[in-house]
Order: C-alpha cells, then sequence, then structure tokens
C-alpha cells in the first residue's frame, strides 16, 4: 500500500520535475519566465503528434524538446533582446502556448475523426518495466527501478543541472549572470549568450514535461481540455520549494506529487480531511517555505537577485 | 598578448541606444504601428493555416456584435477582465508586482456566495449590498495578506501573490466537495444556484457589472490621478526612499493599495458569481486574473485606455466563438491570435524606449 | 611597430548621451610601465572616458589604440582579451558568490569543470602582491576593502597588463591607500600601464608619473608630474585662476537649535555607524561634517530626519526629543531636511515626476479633503525656475532630464521655501561644476543670515574650511573632534580624520 502509495507519487511527480528543472535553468539566468504552462502545453501537443504518426518515443521526445525551444525563444527573443516586461511576455506566452496547442489539437481530433488514441506498440514502449535484476529487488526494486523510461530521464536532468550549475565553468558564469548581469558583463561573460542558451534549454526541458503528460498520464488518448491542467503553475512553485536547486527538485516533485495523489490512499475511516486539503498543501507549504527564507534574509537558496529585470549595458 | 587576440573586431551589425525623450505624438504613431504590424502578423498565422485573414478578421468582429445577443455576451465577457485590470493597476502604480488577482477574484466571489447562500432572507437591495462589500473585503485580504509579508519581512509579491491564487482555487474545491455543496445535487459535486434574491439584476440586457465597471473606471482615474493617496502611490512606486523621506509610511500605503487592489479584483469576483454563473465553480476567474494584468501593462496603467483594450480582447474572444461553425477552426484560435498580437505588441514596446544604430563605415 | 608604442591611445573620443556631450575629442595615452592619472572635476566625464576602455559603453566617434594596433572594443570581453582590467567605483562583483568564484569568473580558460587548483593560483598571486584574502568568503559579508582587494585580484588573475582604477581610495582609510599604492608601484615595475581616476591633488601628485587633466568633457592638457604643482592642477582643472573664496558672513544669533546626546545609530543591516556621539548646533551657524566616506555621515542625517530609528541617545530640538517621531512629525516641527546621496533622484525627489509634484512632496497632504491641489506648486515651481536660473524645458518636464546642477537646485529650493529652522545637507556639491556649485554656497549662506542652523556633510575640506563655522570631524561613527574652522588648517583635520590621536577606536 504504501509502497503503491509512494509509485504514484513519483509517477504523479515526474512531469513537475521536468517542469521545475526547466524554470530552474530559466531563473538562474536571470528571467523569470512564466509561460512554463504554455510550453508544457505544446510539448504535450508536439510529442503526441509526433508519437501518433511516427510510433517513435525518441522522435516524440525530440519533438518536445524542439516545440520548448522554440516556446523559449519568443519569450528570450522578447525579454533580452527586445527587453520587454518578462511577467507580462510569460503570462502570454501561457495564453499563446495553450490556444496553440488546443487548436492544433482539435485539428487532429478532426482529422481522426475522433479522439486520437496512439498504437499499443508505442504504449508498450513507454509503460512502466523492471529493469532486470535491479528491478527484483523487493520494495527498492519496484520503488527505484520498475518506471517509465521518462522517470529515469526526468531524475538524469535533473542531477545534470545540478552538476552543471554548481561544478561547471558555464554554471558558475550562468548564475553570475542571475545573480549581477552588470558585474558579468564587466568580467567578460557574453550576458546575451549566456541568457538566451539556459532559457531555451530550460524551455525545452519544461517542453519535455508536457511530452510526459500526454504521453503516459494521458493513458494515449489526446485529451484537448485538460491535458497540462495547472501542472506548469505547479512546476512554478515548486522552484521556490526547490529553492532554486534541482536536486532538491527531485525530493520536491515527489512530496508535490505524493499530495495530489494522498487523497487515494488516506484510509477515510481514519483521518477525514477534505480532499481539496492534499491538493492545497503544496502551495501553502510553498508559500510557507518563501516567507521564512524572505525572514532568514539569506542570500543563498533564495531567488537570484537579478531575476526579473532585464540588463542593458549602456543603463546610467 | 598574441597577435590574433589583437586583431580588429569588427562592430556589429546593430547595437542598441537608448532614447532620452520621445515625444507623445511619436508614441501615439509607434503605439499604432505596433497594432497594425500585429494585426498582419496575426495575418500571417491565418494564412498560413489556409484561410483567407480578411475573411477571418472580419467575421470575429461580426460575430462579437452581430447580433444583440452576441453583444450582451461580448460584454458580459468584458466586465470581470475590465474590473480586474483597474483592480491590478494601482498596485502595478506602485511597482508591487500583483500577479494575484486570480486568487482575489475568487475570494472575492467566495465571500459575495456566502452572503447568497445564507442571508437569502434580506431585501433584494441589502443583500446585493452586502455581497458586494464581502467581496470586496473577500479580495481585498487576499491582496492584504502578501503586502503585509512583503513589507515585513521583504518577501518577494511576484512569487507570493502566485501561489494565492491556488489556495484560493482550492479552497473553492474544498467548499465544493464539502460545507457548501448542494445536497441536492446527485453525483458531480456542486454549489447550489443563488436564489434570484442574491442575482445582479439586469440593465440593458447584460447584469449590472457593467454599469459597476464603468463608474471604477472613472472612479480609478480620479484617485490615481488626482487624490493625495493616489499621488502616495506614484512617489512610492517611483523610489520607496523619496517616500521614506517625504514622511510617508510607506508600509501603510503599502497595505492599503494591495488592499484596495485585491477589493477591486473581488467585486470582478461578485460580479461573476452574482450576474454571470449565479453560482460558485472553480471557473469563477478562469485565467481572467492573467489576462488582466497584460491588458493593464498593455494600457499602460490608463482606466481609460483599459476601458478600451478590454473591449477588443472580449471582442477577440467572443469573436472567435463563430470560427467553429463559420469555418471549422477551434475557437482556441483566439489564444492563439491573442498571443501572436500581444508577442508583436510587446516587441514594439521596445522601440519607444529604445533605438538601432546601424554600423556606421569608418574614414579609413 | 615602434619600438616605444603607448599601451593606450584613445585619439578624437566623442561620446554623447542624448543631448548632453560626455565626452568631447578626448586624446589621451599611456606607456607600459607608467601611472597616468586622470584628473577633473566631477561630471567632467572621466568615468565615461573609461568605460568606453573597458567595453560599457561604446565612443559616438574616435579611435583606440592599444599597443599601437587599432582597436574596436565591442563588449567588456573584448576589453578583458586586450589586456585592459577595470577596477570600477561601484565594485561589479556578485554578492551570494565567494571571492574565488567571483575571481574566476568569466576567465578564458580551459577546462569545462571548476578545478581545485584555483585557490591555489589566487594564493600565489596575493602573495606576490602581498594582498590578503579568504577566497571562500561571500561577498556580501564583505567590508568595501576586501571588495575592492577581490577587485585587484581579479584583474591580477586575468594578467590584464593595463589597469583602469575609478576613484579606488574613496573608500579605503589612508593606511590602506597606502597598501594600495604599494601594489600599484609594483605592477609599474612589471611593465603594466596604469590609469587612475581620482580628483584628490595630493594622491595625483604622490602616485602618478603624468597627469591628463578633463574639464567639461575635454581634454585640457597633459603634464608631467615632476614638473608641475598643485596650484596648476587646480587651476587647468577649474578652468580659470582659483581664488577658493566663498563669502563667510557673520552673524550673530545666540540660541542654541539642536542638541545631540550620546547618540547611537545602527544601519539597515544592524551594524553600529553612529557611536555615541553628542554635539549641538546654533542658529545661524553652519556646522561642518568632515570625514572620510562611510564614517556614519549618512545614517546621521537619516538619523535626525527619523528615516533611520535611533538605538540610543537623544535628539533634542528647543529641548523637546525628536527620538521616536516619524518623519511626518519632524517635518511639521519645522526640520527641513534636504538630504542628497550619491544617488540624487533616489531619495530626495520622484525622478520621473516634474518639478510641479515635486514640490509636493511634504506638503500634498496639507490641504482638506482626499484631493491633492497642484495651483501651489505650480506657481512655486514658476518662481523657483526665475530665481535660481533653472533650466528645464518646462515646469512638469520629469527632473531625472535636468542636469546635476539644475536637480539640486530644484531639491534646495523646495527645502528652502518650506523655511526651515533646521538644514542638512550632505554633499551639496557633489557632481557640479564649479558655478553651480557657487550657486548653492550663496544660498546656504543665505539661510545662515536668515538664522538657519545648518549641517553642511561635506567632502572638500577647503570648501568647508571656508564655508564652515566649525567643523565636527567623524571617523568610524565616532567624533574625534569639533574645532573651529578659522584656527584649523586642512591637515590637522586630516589627522583628525584618519583618528591619529586615536580617540575614534578601530573597526575591528
Amino acid at each position: 500500500m504504501i509502497i503503491n502509495f509512494l509509485f504514484a507519487a513519483i509517477k504523479a511527480g515526474t512531469p513537475l520535475l521536468f517542469g521545475t528543472t526547466g524554470e530552474i535553468m530559466t531563473q538562474k539566468t536571470g528571467n523569470l519566465n512564466l509561460g512554463v504552462e504554455g510550453m508544457m502545453f505544446m510539448g504535450a501537443f508536439m510529442s503526441f503528434f509526433v508519437a501518433y504518426h511516427s510510433d517513435s518515443l525518441v522522435l516524440a521526445l525530440l519533438a518536445a524538446f524542439a516545440i520548448g525551444v522554440f516556446a523559449a525563444l519568443i519569450y528570450a527573443v522578447l525579454t533580452v533582446s527586445f527587453m520587454a516586461n518578462q511577467n507580462v511576455t510569460g503570462l502570454t506566452l501561457t495564453i499563446f502556448g495553450t490556444g496553440f496547442a488546443k487548436f492544433f489539437g482539435a485539428m487532429m481530433i478532426d482529422e481522426a475523426g475522433g479522439s486520437p488514441k496512439l498504437s499499443g506498440k508505442f504504449l508498450k514502449a513507454v509503460s512502466e518495466k523492471a529493469i532486470p535484476v535491479l528491478g527484483d529487488i523487493p520494495v527498492v526494486g519496484k520503488l527505484l527501478f520498475s518506471h517509465n523510461p521518462l522517470v529515469y530521464l526526468a531524475v538524469a536532468i535533473a542531477i545534470l543541472c545540478t552538476l552543471y550549475l554548481l561544478k561547471t565553468r558555464s554554471g558558475l558564469n550562468m548564475r553570475a549572470v542571475g545573480e549581477n548581469p552588470g558585474a558579468a558583463d564587466a568580467a567578460g561573460i557574453n550576458v546575451t549568450l549566456t541568457k538566451y542558451l539556459h532559457i531555451l534549454v530550460g524551455g525545452g526541458i519544461c517542453g519535455l514535461g508536457g511530452a510526459y503528460l500526454s504521453l503516459i498520464n494521458g493513458g494515449g488518448i489526446w485529451n484537448n481540455s485538460s491535458v497540462v491542467n495547472g501542472q506548469g503553475w505547479i512546476s512554478v512553485a515548486l522552484v521556490i520549494f526547490a529553492s532554486w536547486n534541482p536536486a532538491k527538485a527531485i525530493i520536491g516533485s515527489l512530496v508535490f506529487g505524493a499530495f495530489s495523489v494522498l487523497q487515494f490512499y488516506v484510509p477515510k475511516n481514519i483521518i477525514e480531511v477534505p480532499n481539496a486539503f492534499y491538493v492545497m498543501l503544496p502551495f501553502l507549504i510553498t508559500t510557507f517555505v518563501l516567507i521564512i527564507t524572505s525572514m532568514r534574509k539569506s542570500k543563498e537558496g533564495s531567488q537570484p537577485a537579478g531575476c526579473g529585470v532585464n540588463y542593458f549595458r549602456e543603463e546610467r | 598578448m598574441t597577435e590574433q587576440s589583437i586583431r580588429i573586431k569588427r562592430e556589429p551589425f546593430l547595437r542598441v541606444v537608448k532614447k532620452t525623450e520621445v515625444s507623445y505624438g511619436r508614441m501615439v504613431l509607434l503605439s499604432l504601428l505596433a497594432v497594425v504590424i500585429a494585426i498582419v502578423a496575426g495575418g500571417i498565422f491565418i494564412l498560413a493555416i489556409g484561410q483567407n485573414p480578411f475573411e477571418i478578421y472580419a467575421s470575429i468582429v461580426k460575430g462579437a456584435w452581430r447580433s444583440k445577443i452576441a453583444a450582451r455576451g461580448t460584454i458580459k465577457l468584458a466586465i470581470p477582465l475590465l474590473i480586474a485590470a483597474l483592480g491590478i493597476t494601482p498596485a502595478f502604480h506602485m511597482k508591487f508586482w500583483n500577479i494575484g488577482a486570480e486568487g482575489q477574484i475568487i475570494m472575492g466571489g467566495i465571500f459575495a456566495t456566502y452572503f447568497a447562500l445564507f442571508w437569502t432572507g434580506l431585501p433584494h437591495w441589502m443583500l446585493l449590498l452586502l455581497m458586494f462589500i464581502g467581496g470586496a473585503i473577500g479580495g481585498g485580504l487576499w491582496g492584504l495578506i502578501p503586502a503585509y509579508f512583503k513589507t515585513k519581512y521583504g518577501t518577494n509579491e511576484t512569487l507570493f501573490t502566485l501561489m494565492m491564487n491556488y489556495i484560493a482555487l482550492y479552497l473553492i474545491k474544498y467548499l465544493t466537495e464539502g460545507p457548501w455543496r448542494d445536497p441536492a445535487s446527485s453525483g458531480f459535486p456542486k454549489i447550489a444556484s443563488f436564489a434570484p434574491n442574491a442575482r445582479l439584476d439586469q440593465v440593458l440586457g447584460v447584469h449590472a457589472g457593467w454599469l459597476i465597471g464603468l463608474a471604477l473606471v472613472a472612479v480609478m482615474f480620479v484617485y490615481l490621478r488626482f487624490s493625495k493617496q493616489g499621488y502616495e502611490i506614484s512617489v512610492v512606486g517611483e523610489s520607496i526612499n523619496t517616500a521614506r523621506y517625504a514622511g510617508m509610511s510607506v508600509k501603510k500605503i503599502i497595505m492599503r493599495t494591495m488592499f484596495l487592489s485585491g477589493a477591486v479584483c473581488g467585486i470582478a469576483g461578485m460580479c461573476q458569481v452574482s450576474g454571470a454563473a449565479y453560482t460558485l465553480g472553480d471557473g469563477v476567474a478562469g485565467g481572467v486574473g492573467f489576462t488582466a494584468i497584460i491588458v493593464a501593462w498593455l494600457a499602460q496603467l490608463n482606466p481609460v485606455v483599459i476601458l478600451v483594450v478590454t473591449v477588443l480582447f472580449s471582442m477577440l474572444d467572443k469573436g472567435c466563438s463563430v470560427m467553429q461553425s463559420d469555418f471549422g477552426l477551434s475557437p482556441a484560435v483566439s489564444s492563439i491570435l491573442q498571443g501572436i498580437i500581444l508577442f508583436c505588441i510587446l516587441a514594439f514596446d521596445f522601440f519607444t524606449r529604445y533605438r538601432f544604430v546601424l554600423r556606421q563605415r569608418r574614414k579609413a | 611597430m615602434k619600438n616605444e608604442a603607448m599601451a593606450i591611445e584613445l585619439k578624437q573620443i566623442r561620446k554623447t548621451f542624448g543631448s548632453v556631450v560626455a565626452n568631447n575629442n578626448i586624446d589621451l595615452s599611456v606607456k607600459q610601465g607608467e601611472i597616468l592619472a586622470l584628473l577633473g572635476e566631477n561630471g567632467s566625464g572621466k568615468t565615461t572616458l573609461m568605460n568606453m576602455l573597458s567595453g560599457i559603453y561604446k565612443p559616438d566617434s574616435g579611435s583606440i589604440f592599444i599597443n599601437g594596433h587599432s582597436v574596436a572594443i565591442n563588449s567588456p570581453e573584448d576589453s578583458i582579451r586586450l589586456g585592459v582590467g577595470m577596477i570600477h567605483q561601484h565594485f561589479k562583483l556578485v554578492e551570494a558568490l565567494s571571492a574565488a568564484d567571483n575571481i574566476i569568473l568569466g576567465a578564458k580558460e580551459k577546462g569545462f569543470f571548476l578545478n581545485r587548483s584555483r585557490s591555489e593560483k589566487i594564493r600565489e598571486i596575493s602573495k606576490r602582491f602581498g594582498l590578503e584574502i579568504d577566497s571562500e568568503k561571500k561577498v556580501y559579508q564583505m567590508s568595501v576593502s576586501e571588495k575592492q582587494t577581490v577587485e585587484i585580484i581579479k584583474v591580477l588573475y586575468r594578467q590584464a597588463d593595463i589597469l583602469i582604477l575609478d576613484e579606488p581610495t574613496a573608500v579605503l582609510t589612508p593606511q590602506e591607500t597606502k597598501r594600495l599604492f604599494e601594489i600599484l608601484r609594483r605592477m609599474k615595475e612589471e611593465g603594466c600601464a596604469v590609469i587612475i581616476i581620482t580628483h584628490k591633488l595630493n594622491e595625483v601628485l604622490e602616485i602618478s608619473d603624468r597627469v591628463t587633466i578633463l574639464r567639461k568633457g575635454e581634454s585640457v592638457a597633459t603634464v608631467e608630474t615632476a614638473g608641475t604643482s598643485a596650484q596648476e592642477l587646480t587651476e587647468l582643472m577649474v578652468g580659470r585662476p582659483v581664488e577658493l573664496s566663498i563669502d563667510h558672513p557673520e552673524t550673530y544669533f545666540e540660541e542654541n537649535l539642536l542638541e545631540i546626546h550620546h547618540l547611537t545609530v545602527c544601519d539597515e543591516e544592524g551594524f553600529e555607524m553612529i557611536k555615541d556621539i553628542s554635539f549641538d548646533l546654533n542658529r545661524g551657524e553652519i556646522l561642518g561634517v568632515a570625514g572620510v566616506a562611510g564614517s556614519g555621515q549618512k545614517e546621521l542625517c537619516e538619523a535626525l530626519a527619523g528615516l533611520l530609528p535611533v538605538k540610543k541617545g537623544a535628539i533634542l530640538y528647543h529641548k523637546e526629543n525628536l527620538v521616536g517621531k516619524s518623519p511626518a512629525e519632524i517635518i511639521k516641527m519645522g526640520i527641513s531636511m534636504s538630504f542628497i546621496p550619491e544617488d540624487r533622484l533616489g531619495m530626495g525627489l520622484a525622478a520621473s515626476m516634474g518639478m510641479v509634484d515635486n514640490m509636493l512632496l511634504k506638503t500634498y497632504n496639507e490641504g482638506k479633503g482626499p484631493f491633492v491641489s497642484k495651483k501651489a506648486a505650480r506657481e512655486l515651481s514658476k518662481r523657483l525656475v526665475k530665481q535660481l536660473d533653472i533650466v528645464t524645458p518646462s515646469v512638469d518636464t520629469p527632473v531625472r532630464r535636468l542636469s546635476g546642477g539644475n536637480v539640486q537646485k530644484v531639491l534646495l529650493g523646495r527645502e528652502i521655501e518650506s523655511q526651515p529652522n533646521v538644514l542638512i545637507t550632505a554633499y551639496a556639491v557633489r557632481g557640479l561644476d564649479i558655478n553651480s556649485s557657487y550657486t548653492i554656497y550663496d544660498l546656504i549662506n543665505e539661510q545662515k543670515q536668515k538664522g538657519v542652523g545648518i549641517l553642511f556633510i561635506g567632502e572638500d575640506l577647503d570648501v568647508m574650511l571656508e564655508l564652515c563655522d566649525r567643523i565636527m570631524v567623524l571617523c568610524n561613527g565616532k567624533i574625534t573632534g569639533i574645532v573651529n574652522a578659522k584656527d584649523v588648517t586642512k591637515e590637522q583635520l586630516g589627522l583628525l580624520m584618519t583618528d591619529a590621536s586615536g580617540k575614534g577606536g578601530h573597526k575591528s
């Protein structure tokens, strides 16, 4: 029962992990992108569309990544090159991305003459299967080594991003850009290039989160109205919860995922708590985390200082 | 230093220079140009999906206004957007990035619903007044909480208000499934429809929210431009140090303004539940709070311009609902067009602040 | 390639910001192994010129030669590649990162991963130049001089052979300045070209080989340091023979206005910046406050105006304690404070508002009813424009578009119009040219004759000696002396500022 619960939590948390990692990469370079929901929507549609026509998981993921990069490119051009307001641009991207997925999703439904369904072959490719040997270990095998391939991908990306941020030269440069673009610029770092690069990669990762939602959570059927359904926004919340650290986002997404499925596992006759409470809890906790970090006034583990402000070198 | 490192690098083809001053006329011209380019860009998208842009644009405008019913629908869409955008305005004037209009609308709706459900015995006008005040207080409190923490600990308001949206949203879910669930509804949990007593009256075929909205346009315009509190808001937005220096109580102003901002958004929520839906559901705000931010920004926080922009936005939304029947296109095309148009305007805003300088040829 | 190539040569450099000409056809050159001082008044375009070498700004026209080659510097990256290292007046450091991270930031080195050996190289450089640094300490926990050390190591780490320092001594104690100069001489010996921006004449004479003087955006002269004098440099800088004769009217008020008893004030971060000081201010006198930057001047002003909470002590105004009163209440008592921090538009004025709205800043709340009445403010603005010769397109033009001198006139004009009893001016002439400065001195003297008590926080000791009646010297938040301006020399003040007698105690 507990194992099943944790297993379901991991499954529910994975799309959040993608979205959060992507948004952390974006915010760490100094840009708050509120378009995660939109980018995930676009990734969800694109991966489903490609999977539907090609039956290839690799192509579907590439498509999701590419469309995420494309969406982030719009955002980057506007905020980095044209210095547009980041909040407004991000919100617009969410509107655009949602419309994009729903519009072309509707076209896809028309074309298929009903809700399109992925082939059995494809579904098998993304199904949960135990890794040989490791998967046979009791408890741990089920918990850690019996997932669908995207779960491993999400964790791998999060770990890679953490290493990149903390241990590499360009990760350091990128953090400097996010904290103080003026100082980074004076140190000879190409601020514009750094921002573009990481916003695009961040967008791509968010796109993968969308792919997870449509390919796995959707059960292989395209649902035009509820495919992403706020997961992008939850990812933005999770960034705070994870204090801008992708490694902590792994734990965070597990916690958030757990809350979203908790209502199905808590025995109703023992603890009587309204269902809405469980889904609200992640946001309540995030709010407390936000307050506590601001009370401590620490420079580490809070939003990068340059986040939300566009940089113009000759500003006086 | 190596010979190679010292080689003359070419200057980049373009570079950006800040404009020092832009005349009012030029600003207007640039904005109009932005709108034209935005419409053209949207047209290109329409062409790309194999439709005639002129036909589509024409039918959007027609779809929004072709009949009394359609026009009423358009106005009905505009009401919450208008009020919420007005609500955001004072906060943004103060450079307090209130992304929480969505939640404040919801809280307004919840507070209003409380009176609608449990105080039905009151006379119609008194009940509506209570709902109005309740809605304003609900939204106001929801705005006050992030403001309190901002002034006390400097908590980031963008992220805080964002979180508050979801807490409010799930509060509705709780009320719908729990204490306020309509016992008469079988199956899907929902809150009972309001008694006629708690419904906003119709004026000229649309619920009276539009009157409230128009009144608020005037009030907000006067408040921000001529009142002492409006002056305080501008100074705080300009520089908190200057405000302190002038003897203003910055904390009080921030909290008061955020209460006001939330309260106006709460009124939008009250209008939604009591004028449009006649009940409380989790779609009460339905993204209006986010769109309102875009509207307020586009209108450069000018209440009168907000009115214009709101009508245009609602027209696009309503007009696109006929796309399905007339062209077999999903109404989601509205969001795509909105997105494309906004992207263009966002990009063009750049030219009001900066300009490009081409690389100059150097004389040998 | 010539043998005696100049490390840097600037020819006919011009830079404008909107309608303001910051640099007009400037020529400048530095040899290898030479220290050039760039001297000029505030606003003469020194920093702008150097920012074009460091890639922050782009010249509108003119050419830059480095080691004899014509170059285009499009970004700081280009500048660093060409061996130019600049230490900005406002340090360009990332607060949340450690010293080591800041030093290696952006360095073009091989390797994708951050290697451990970085701190070794940093240690080696520190040792070579006699610098001390804890490379794992976060920048936000550092003192100003520590931050400067990080900046210097950052430049050395990149093996820059052209070093530019913008007002490096403004934030340093004399001992720290001495150490900095030793490092600069060391760099000179190693063949580096050094440019030091300053307006302190004694430092110019002490450290430089040649001096280039800028005035109003133009290079007026370049002279050998050995063959010049402070007098000549001043004249070149100001543009005419200077007789620093500021009026000093005598007044005969015998009334005490402010009494400060055992005042202790902490800054926003909680550091004690003013430590147990006591002094008084009389009617019709100008009390100067001298001290190295950051000795507590800002905190003193803000505490008197009620903007910073007082930790201990009393501020008596006509025997009534002001401690605990809000700024609004203090303003009502007639204590008008004109406090001008470095960023003048950031505190005294609202930058995007016009003169009219700025006039209302302290009086908007006076009329009855919920609305602001702008009529009186509009008339006042028009009157001030005439009286003080304020140059502005209209009284509704955002004040941020006005020049520094005009901004200052707007600010001071408003304060004087409020008919204060106490006037506190901090760095009243900072960034102004000589003419504007004299206008401001005259305005201050006028107030003095009216019987206003004036606290004048200044930085130029020569000016203070002429203008002030008494001078109070702050060092590390303590008073090291209150002296009569008539009976004291600049050197004596200098000694008090550095607390040679040891009264002020030392910062940890």
